[in-house]
């Protein structure tokens, strides 16, 4: 990992923008959301070489502010919808979306939800979003799930009390499907082309009812999925089989705040705490059978199908899905030096991987072995 | 009460009317100021006058942005200095505390090097010089720190003390070297209008190397003189410096030493450097005479420099005991009567006479930050240079310097986090201002809250624990979020909390008839212990679940226990027993002999309570009769279910 860069604000969130999959291009830029400061911002920083000539030798500097804008409330979570926009939600309850101008190198704000979770009489703290251009999926302390769309000015569909508790963090299962965390350890599927307010089904952690704090989806095979809570234990699912989580693993000494897949070779995946620490791990499947021919890094078409038989095709399954088992190897690895305050946040995407913490720091790494 | 070291500056609060008195609270950063309407005549004390409050703060720092990473940064240092193990012999330890010091120092500089860049380039003057302001404290703090790294912490030994002190002059003279890449970078460097300052300089700080590279540019030009250069020359050469990791002992370098600095006072005298005054001034430079080196007052710039020249061409084996009279006498010396002595001098100085107290004092008085003082004392402190010391007030010094310094972080509202860890390492008082200062941080968000009930919770602080958590149980009450509320209170294990919230859930139920939030309660778990109002809850709610799955036994056997077992309240007994009802009327026996017998009992117990509360009156009659027509209801179906159970229970015995 590459020395600190100290940003003068704690850092709630970290995200590269996406590079197109044709290119074997690294990604360049990156965006984080600042919280607890008087003045809380959106920035845009670039880690490429700005200005100087790219046949340098090796020379990386320190990741270069390009641009940032003012953000009313913390930022509680931030997505790319696509290249240009920018999605957050805010302790204010409202959602926003900024766009990054690439050539002038501006940023504006070009849609705006106030308030979009709330209480009768209060706001709610809206906690996390997931995009699917031009949809956009919202989740909050007030335990709603509100659908938007960025080309509709209203909001297309609230889910009223989707949640008694708090809802954490959403991602997309499906196109047409998202899964919610919450803070009594459980996971809920909602098939939003449903007209019902009641989730299709129902996963939990145990009876000790762990909250859970971040969730990520296996890119290639969808019913795969990881979570992370209070207690920092990593826990594999298989949504198909059963309401168990499918491995436990012993990760963190204090809460996970979220979890990664790399996306383009999903036998690795990262996590980061509230213990200050950043992990890699890796697995590798029982077999003798090489990873790639297990459909993780080719993303080929037929692991992509949400239909795969359950236990059918051996090669489909996922090397996470056997666990803790003595037959498989999993490996973790601390990515920073010893750190003693919260990271926040984390985002990895092909060889580069970037941090922020609570230490007002940000760390990138650009040779992720993976 | 002591004596004040220095007047108290005088800030003038704007607004306040002339002739008012002013009330003012004290905070652990800032002062609140406002104006009362207390008059001298009389003493009615009323509350504040004006309609303002002002708030006043000494230490502007801690909001600079740039300052603010100094802070962050140190506090890794900070925290890795705290784990350095005290059971180690202090020999070992001693380079781990240098390179913790060069860590401290090094982002001081970074921090400096920042200030500097964005001094120069803001147009806004006013900033521009605030900026500039804060560039030659930090400079200032990185001379002092370096000095007492030099001297305290390095404890440098006779012999490498003037090396080190060589050192911290070059570091802190560093315009030499711009001087001489204008020069060098000229077109002809030997007639250069800066070149001779330039030679001077790098033999005033003992850079003959250097001196020597420069003197050959102006040799070739003088071939006339060439000889005499080249004698300058093999002087500079041969000047031996002390190499502390070699086989020579100090006592052989000294007459080493004093073989050179004779052979040089010989060539002075024989006046062999008189044609060229330049070169004359170095020999005189290079035999130490006093009178020359005040000469350089220009170039020199500063007593402590002087002090460190002086040092080198006349007392190079000086032991640190000794230091403080070279440092007294050059600093007389070198300050003529009219200028006044700085207060870094004067810290300086301090520093030179071996006095840790009056240096970290002075520091306290003269800086407006705690950054500084907190940091060093701690270090010095685990250097075991402290400890006689104990104040007349709170624990010891650098824990008091301590708590002063993470009270003020606290205030921030994004550094607080760091301050955590430094009352961690207050090992009297530190905990118990963590305390009081943590349940008084703005919890805008569940995040944030959990990320301060993390800090309680690692602690073992229970008190602040509940507190919070019931902050956040009462929020939820507040916005009708019954399920985080009650999550919450299981959290915090608040049993009183859970009852109340239970009592909410169960009135909700007897209103609407169905249960709200039942993602959470069916998921209650080994929580449910947590009140009896809770266990009922989840009980009941078990019960409708069986009854529900048409699991009538089961659900007959829970719905009687949670009576017998004075799990259900009074009050919904007889909620309980209309629920007992449909399973009475099922046409196979669910409830037994014994078990019909127990209800009819716990029925009658309702109904004799329920009779002595309506011999008071205030029951309207309506509701009385619906009373009395569902006990007259329940007893039918219970003499009918009694009545069938016998019959079955008898029929399987035979």
């Amino acid at each position: 990992m590459e020395s600190a860069k100290y940003v003068s604000q704690k850092i709630s969130k970290t995200r590269w923008r996406p590079v197109s999959y044709s290119s074997l291009q690294q990604p360049d830029i990156f965006v984080t959301g600042s919280w607890d400061n008087e003045e809380n911002k959106v920035s845009v920083w670039s880690i490429g070489n700005l200005g100087s000539s790219g046949l340098e030798d090796g020379f990386e500097g320190d990741p270069q502010l390009i641009c940032e804008q003012k953000h009313d409330g913390d930022v509680l979570d931030l997505q790319f919808l696509d290249q240009e926009r920018i999605v957050t939600v805010s302790s204010t309850g409202a959602v926003t979306i900024f766009r990054q101008d690439q050539n002038s190198q501006t940023m504006s704000i070009c849609k705006h939800w106030a308030r979009a979770h709330r209480y009768p009489s209060d706001n709610a703290p809206s906690t996390g979003v997931a995009c699917n251009s031009p949809e956009i999926v919202t989740v909050g302390e007030d335990g709603r799930i509100i659908v938007f769309r960025a080309d509709q000015e209203g909001v297309v569909r609230v889910i009223e009390n989707a949640d008694s508790s708090t809802l954490h963090a959403v991602t997309y299962l499906r196109t047409t499907e998202v899964l919610t965390v919450n803070s009594i350890g459980q996971l809920k599927l909602w098939d939003l082309r449903q007209q019902s307010n009641s989730p299709s089904q129902i996963l939990s952690l145990s009876r000790d009812r762990v909250p859970l704090y971040c969730v990520d989806r296996h890119p290639n095979q969808q019913h795969i999925v990881a979570t992370g809570g209070q207690d920092g234990m990593l826990c594999v699912w298989d949504v198909r089989q059963g309401n168990m989580p499918f491995s436990l693993m012993e990760a963190h000494s204090a809460e996970m705040w979220e979890v990664h897949f790399h996306p383009t070779n999903p036998d690795h995946l990262f996590t980061c705490s509230e213990d200050g620490s950043l992990l890699h791990w890796e697995t590798s499947s029982p077999s003798e059978m090489p990873s790639f021919l297990q459909g993780g890094r080719n993303s080929n078409m037929t692991s992509r199908s949400a239909m795969a038989p359950a236990g059918g095709n051996q090669s489909i399954i996922s090397a996470w899905l056997h666990g803790d088992s003595s037959k498989s190897r999993l490996e973790t690895t601390h990515m920073l030096p010893s750190q003693t305050l919260s990271v926040n946040s984390l985002d990895v995407l092909g060889q580069c991987l970037v941090c922020g913490t609570d230490g007002e720091a940000i760390f990138v790494n650009r040779q992720v072995p993976v | 009460m002591e004596e004040v070291d220095v007047e108290p500056t005088v800030t003038n609060i704007p607004e306040i009317r002339h002739g008012k008195h002013m009330g003012f609270a004290w905070g652990p950063g800032d002062i609140l100021v406002y104006e009362t309407h207390f008059k001298p005549s009389g003493y009615t004390l009323s509350g504040p006058g004006g309609s303002f409050i002002h708030k006043v703060r000494k230490d502007e720092d801690i909001n600079s942005p740039i300052l603010r990473k100094l802070f962050n940064e140190s506090h890794h240092i900070f925290v890795g200095l705290q784990t350095i193990n005290d059971d180690l012999p202090s020999k070992s330890k001693r380079p781990q505390f240098v390179s913790i010091s060069r860590n401290y120092r090094s982002v001081i500089r970074a921090c400096m090097e920042e200030l500097q860049q964005v001094a120069v380039s803001t147009r806004d003057t006013e900033k521009g010089t605030q900026y500039g302001n804060q560039v030659s404290i930090l400079l200032a703090i990185e001379l002092i720190w370096n000095l007492c790294e030099v001297l305290f912490i390095d404890a440098a030994p006779a012999g490498s003390l003037l090396l080190h002190l060589l050192d911290w002059v070059r570091l802190h003279k560093a315009d030499v070297d711009e001087k001489a890449k204008d020069v060098l970078q000229s077109d002809s460097p030997a007639e250069h209008h800066n070149y001779w300052d330039v030679v001077v300089s790098y033999v005033l700080q003992g850079r003959l190397e250097e001196a020597r590279q420069m003197l050959v540019k102006q040799a070739t030009l003088q071939p006339a003189s060439r000889n005499m250069y080249k004698l300058m020359d093999s002087l500079l050469s041969k000047m031996p410096f002390y190499n502390p990791g070699g086989t020579q002992t100090l006592t052989e370098f000294d007459v080493k030493w004093r073989n050179w600095h004779e052979e040089v006072d010989r060539y002075l005298k024989d006046n062999t450097f008189a044609s060229n005054r330049h070169l004359e001034l170095i020999c005189k430079i290079l035999v130490g005479d006093e009178d020359t080196l005040l000469e350089q007052k220009e170039l020199l710039s500063t007593w402590y420099h002087f002090l460190v020249t002086r040092l080198l061409y006349s007392h190079p084996t000086v032991k640190p005991t000794d230091l403080h009279y070279y440092a007294q006498s050059c600093l007389t010396m070198f300050l003529d009567s009219r200028s006044v002595q700085e207060p870094l001098d004067s810290i300086l100085l301090a520093a030179f006479e071996f006095d840790i107290y009056l240096v970290i004092k002075d520091c306290s008085i003269v800086l407006n930050n705690w950054w500084f003082v907190a940091h060093l004392t701690d270090l010095l402190d685990h250097c075991k240079l402290l400890q006689s010391h104990n104040l007349n007030f709170g624990s010891n010094m650098r824990e008091f310097l301590l708590l002063e310094y993470a009270s003020g972080l606290f205030t921030h509202h994004s550094l607080w986090q760091c301050a955590v860890d430094y009352f961690d390492h207050c090992p009297e008082l530190g905990r118990a201002c963590l305390e009081l200062q943590i349940e008084r941080v703005p919890l805008d968000t569940e995040r944030k809250a959990l990320k301060v009930l993390r800090i309680c919770e690692e602690r073992q602080m229970s008190e602040q624990v509940r507190s919070i958590c019931k902050i956040m149980a009462m929020r939820a009450l507040r916005n009708n979020r019954l399920g985080s509320a009650l999550s919450w209170s299981i959290r915090a294990k608040d049993a009183a909390f859970a009852t109340l919230i239970s009592e909410r859930f169960l009135q909700d139920y007897c209103a609407k008839g169905t249960f709200s939030d039942l993602d959470l309660i069916d998921n209650l778990g080994p929580a449910m212990l947590l009140s009896d109002r809770l266990t009922f809850l989840g009980k009941y709610r078990e019960f409708h679940k069986l009854y529900g799955e048409k699991r009538f036994k089961e659900a007959a056997k829970l719905l009687l226990s949670l009576m017998t077992a004075k799990i259900a309240p009074r009050s919904f007994w007889m909620t309980l027993l209309t629920d007992a009802l449909p399973l009475l009327e099922q046409k196979e026996v669910i409830f037994s002999a014994d078990q019909t017998y127990e209800l009819m009992y716990c029925l009658e117990e309702l109904t004799s309570s329920l009779d002595t509360a309506a011999s008071g009156g205030e029951r309207p009659m309506q509701e009385e009769d619906v009373e009395q027509t569902k006990v007259e209801l329940l007893r039918l179906s219970l003499a009918r279910n009694l009545a069938m159970a016998i019959v079955k229970e008898g029929t399987v015995e035979t």
